[in-house]
């Protein structure tokens, strides 16, 4: 089993609060881009080079008619076997790098001479994005600045409830798991999303698909 | 809140009604999310599916203004079921109580009903007492005139069907959140309200309130770990600011503001301090008199002797019968009776109900003094929509504040505890602190009431104690706060203490009517030690009881109480009802725990036990409580402005003692075809009130552009409208264009056979910036208040929306 690092994402204790979307955009100096209500809470629409983080917000109606309304606090999953990796590395040597002691996956000012849309597309989330003045890719890092300074990711940090969870993969897996089972009491369909090749880890009640069109890849 | 927020884990069931606690409270999550984890349920009561419902265990919908009658069915529930706590009820509250012969109620009115004024006249609304003055009981609580029949008789009205139809909310779910809540009505269960604006902002307000503090009187939820009525206050110093009576009705610590008849201070100590001769009533307003006093000791200092009634005439008084809150205060600005303003902090161009009158009110001011941290549509009136500055001849000045993190003093969070903080930042340019503009302004004042002769009424401001200053003449808000705490102004013996002339009070029992202590705020007092230690810096993590209650973790008010009403928490015995959580035991002779609602032994101690609600003068939790004007059970009445041509309980369609306004912006449209949608106004997670901070932060735009009206799919289906269209929202008194947010969050209610339909926007928006977010939800409210405070009806009123 991979050791470093890993994220546990609740969905079930999530309040949309997006403190973690906020603090993501703070500690990575990122700006507030513009956006227009468009009909749902959520904002932005998407990741772009200037957000790494996105909490998604999804409602509609259950089987029993009564409405459900679904968040999902949306970011790079750090795979432990990254085709994003892969797919810049191809290109460029040194676009791209896995931190070997945590695990976190980053681009470098190098990314931009990789083709973005082969990375992007490789990524089975949807996550990376690109810079369209400097071209540089961009994405969540972790915040491994602050992870390798034994302080917890910037979302992370700023979770009121206890929704995501910062810590050793194992103790994380362990934390998932744990979890699942609880939920499975009143939420047949609760399920830890590709837990054995991410290192952020979302727990979920129900469809994967009700959440967000790449929840689980 | 009785309890505070870290209490909330402690809960087994949780009724959150009339606030979106997930979205406007996120850190009370924290612990309602750790409770959860613990088992414990939680209900969301509300017309909208929120973030709030989203994590809720059950969700059951609710037409705006309907609280009482959902909350008058889960009293008839409990009573039915006998699902209430049965020892408490007798004990703790005045069920055994026998009420007047006369007191009645009729067909939506209470006794003593006069049409022409609009209000009752009290009397027949008395316990009956003997001779000496206690009231008389029957524990078994069957006599027909004791209070639990006479509530009893008066919910009887209030069944499932009954309600369903004035709510909306299906008959099921009546059922389930009922038999879920009333599951805390024992010893070893908790059961807590959570509640914020969405109960106050009602012409029933107060009593939406009352309707929760008895059901919870009724389930023994009062005084407990993990229960309570906890009213989720406002960020930064939503509580701090109530503590110090930044309204119109009161003096700092809840003190009654004077009214013209109380001529001398006997007069207003007399109508305030309530009496009480049964020997196990503390009665605690019997002190009064003592709190008043330190109060204008504090405040004129050595100019306000025994003599001079301490000064009490230069305190400003009030007419008898007037109502001077804040719709009134721009009824009058709009009369143009009102010629000077200062608005600090506040941005009532877009917080105020019927934002167009108070925008044409403020060009009626000759001058006007805005004090904020940035501009907003307020002191920017001048140049807003529908104004021509040309024409204005307003004169406005704009202060610099500093923000909240740029200045030093003490944030008083929901749960009463008062927490100092340091000076984060300085404040950029000129700002200052409010308090150093108030404080600056005011020398000011003084020194030209010095210089200059005949200035109006010179008394109050030449003898008014100003020394806040700190050695280098700079405002100091230590200064202020050990002002407010309270001195001993001479050596005072109590018992065998000594105090000795300039030290603090510790603690509001040691303050004197007689002019030997000052204190700016008596229920502040005990913030700090005798010895002048900031009790409100603290910051110890010890947890003697491991109910996280961190005494030592700043200073909460009073006397450092963490949970109010907590000698209600343990039996006759002084046992505590549920020893898991136990907040107080009576153990070798003296309480240990929380700090105990006074130090008297229990109850069962029949020389010197007395009753846990000292704050009441007859020392118990009030089932039936004659002290508010719209009767002493709360009753439902439809909103000013509803869907209905009638209130399907009685012939009294609205609150019968409701004021309205008569002036020509001040129009209403009650069941009217042109305004058929129920809507409510509210705030979201990313905006803070009017968005006068948080709409200059890009982070929060970006989240939460632009406004939005929240619309159910079949209503957005009538109106041919599609999720993210223009759309037109508009009231009997103003339009304003938004975005349609088209969702399964709105369902339409099944109202009296009909259906209904309801929709909802933030008001947190403004036009002065960003320049694309649209105006105030503001613009459509209705002028009118609740009967008792004159809180503004925000949460329910009626609109047409259409395609833009």
């Amino acid at each position: 089993m991979a050791s470093g690092k890993s994220i546990l994402v609740d969905t079930s204790k999530c309040t949309a609060c997006r403190g973690c979307q906020v603090a993501c955009k703070q500690w990575n100096g990122l700006p507030g881009t513009k956006t227009e209500q468009l009909g749902n809470y959520q904002n932005p629409q998407d990741f772009s080079a200037d957000t790494y983080k996105v909490v998604r917000f999804a409602d509609g109606k259950l089987e029993n008619g009564k409405p459900y309304w679904y968040f999902f606090s949306d970011m790079c999953r750090h795979c432990l076997d990254p085709p994003c990796v892969d797919a810049i590395q191809g290109y460029v040597d040194g676009g791209a790098v896995k931190d070997e002691a945590t695990g976190a996956v980053t681009y470098t000012d190098k990314s931009k001479e990789a083709p973005f849309d082969e990375v992007r597309s490789s990524c089975p989330f949807d996550v990376p994005r690109q810079n369209e003045k400097t071209k540089v890719l961009a994405k969540c890092t972790m915040c491994i600045d602050r992870i390798t300074h034994d302080r917890p990711p910037a979302c992370v940090k700023s979770c009121p409830t206890g929704a995501m969870i910062f810590g050793e993969r194992s103790q994380i897996l362990d934390l998932a798991k744990k979890r699942v089972e609880e939920l499975k009491k009143t939420h047949p369909k609760a399920e830890a999303l590709k837990a054995d090749e991410v290192r952020v880890i979302f727990v979920v009640t129900d469809e994967p698909k009700k959440y967000h069109k790449y929840a689980a890849g | 809140m009785t309890n505070h927020f870290i209490d909330l884990q402690h809960a087994d069931v949780f009724l959150i009604q009339g606030s979106n606690a997930a979205e406007n409270h996120p850190i009370s999550f924290k612990w309602v999310t750790k409770a959860q984890e613990r088992g414990a349920k939680v209900i969301h009561v509300d017309p909208r599916f929120t973030r709030t419902s989203a994590r809720a265990d059950v969700y059951a919908a609710l037409r705006s203004g309907t609280d009482i009658a959902f909350l008058g069915g889960m009293i008839k529930y409990i009573l039915d079921n006998h699902r209430y706590f049965e020892e408490y009820v007798k004990n703790y509250t005045n069920a055994s109580f026998l009420v007047d012969d006369k007191f009645g109620f009729d067909d939506g009115l209470f006794s003593g009903y006069d049409p022409n004024t609009r209000k009752y006249d009290k009397v027949s609304w008395a316990i009956k007492r003997d001779a000496g003055g206690i009231p008389e009981r029957d524990m078994t609580l069957q006599n027909p005139r004791c209070v639990f029949q006479l509530l009893k008789k008066h919910y009887s009205r209030y069944d499932l069907e009954k309600v369903s139809s004035i709510t909306g909310t299906p008959v099921e779910d009546l059922k389930t959140v009922y038999e879920l809540y009333s599951s805390t009505g024992v010893k070893d269960k908790a059961g807590t309200i959570m509640y914020a604006l969405g109960q106050t902002h009602h012409t029933t307000g107060v009593q939406n309130i009352r309707t929760m503090c008895m059901v919870q009187l009724l389930l023994g939820n009062m005084g407990i770990c993990g229960g309570g009525v906890n009213a989720l206050r406002g960020e930064p110093n939503v509580q701090g600011s109530t503590d110090f009576a930044i309204l119109y009705h009161y003096l700092p610590g809840y003190l009654a503001a004077p009214r013209a008849s109380q001529v001398t201070l006997e007069d207003y100590l007399k109508k305030n301090t309530p009496k009480s001769t049964d020997p196990r009533s503390a009665n605690w307003w019997q002190n009064y008199p003592k709190y008043a006093v330190s109060l204008l000791k504090s405040w004129y200092g050595d100019k306000a002797a025994k003599e001079n009634d301490f000064g009490y005439e230069w305190v400003p008084k009030l007419d008898d019968g007037q109502d001077a809150s804040v719709m009134y205060l721009f009824d009058q600005m709009y009369e143009k009776k009102i010629k000077g303003f200062m608005c600090i902090a506040q941005n009532p161009a877009c917080s105020l109900p019927n934002s167009n009158k108070v925008r044409k009110a403020m060009a009626n001011l000759d001058w006007f003094v805005h004090v904020n941290i940035f501009d907003n549509e307020t002191a920017s009136f001048w140049k807003g929509p529908g104004m021509d500055p040309k024409k204005i001849k307003t004169e406005v000045f704009l202060l610099p504040a500093s923000a909240s993190v740029e200045k030093e003093g003490s944030q008083t969070n929901s749960g009463r505890w008062v927490q100092w903080k340091y000076q984060a930042a300085s404040p950029p340019g000129d700002a200052i602190s409010t308090g150093d503009i108030v404080y600056r302004i005011m020398a000011k004042v003084k020194e030209l009431y010095k210089k200059q002769k005949g200035g109006r009424f010179p008394e109050p401001i030449l003898n008014l104690k100003w020394d806040y200053a700190d050695e280098k003449g700079n405002f100091s808000a230590l200064k202020v706060a050990k002002a407010v705490n309270g001195y001993f102004l001479e050596d005072v013996t109590v018992g065998d203490k000594v105090y000795k002339k300039g030290d603090c009070v510790p603690s509001f029992a040691l303050l004197q009517a007689d002019g030997k202590t000052s204190s700016g705020c008596w229920i502040s007092c005990g913030s700090f030690a005798q010895d002048g230690t900031n009790l409100m810096a603290r910051r110890k993590k010890t947890d003697p009881t491991g109910l996280g209650l961190y005494p030592e973790w700043s200073w909460a008010w009073p006397v450092n109480r963490r949970i109010i009403y907590n000698r209600a928490s343990v039996d006759l015995e002084g046992r505590p009802y549920n020893p898991q959580r136990a907040v107080l035991a009576w153990k070798d002779g003296k309480w240990v725990g929380d700090v105990p609602d006074g130090p008297w032994p229990p109850m069962a101690d029949a020389e010197k036990g007395k009753y846990p609600f000292i704050m009441k003068p007859d020392g118990v939790g009030s089932l039936f409580g004659p002290g508010l004007g719209d009767g002493p059970f709360p009753e439902h009445y439809e909103p000013v402005e509803s869907p209905l041509p009638k209130n399907l309980m009685s012939s009294q369609l609205n609150s019968p003692i409701i004021k309205l306004f008569k002036g020509d912006c001040d129009v209403y449209a009650s069941c009217n075809p042109k305004y058929p949608f129920v809507m409510s106004t509210y705030t979201c997670t990313e905006h803070w009130c009017t968005g006068g901070i948080t709409r200059w932060q890009s982070w929060l735009t970006e989240a939460q552009p632009q406004a939005y009206v929240e619309m159910s799919l079949e209503l957005a289906h009538l109106r041919g409208i599609k999720n993210g269209d223009k759309v037109k929202v508009e009231s009997a008194r103003g339009s304003l264009e938004c975005v349609a947010m088209v969702t399964p969050r709105f369902r339409p209610f099944k109202v009296d056979g009909q259906v209904i339909h309801q929709v909802g926007m933030t008001f947190n928006y403004g036009w002065l910036f960003p320049k694309d977010c649209g105006d105030s939800a503001n613009l459509l409210t209705p002028t009118v208040g609740d009967g008792n405070t004159m809180t503004p009806e925000y949460k329910a009123f009626m609109v047409n929306v259409t395609k833009a």
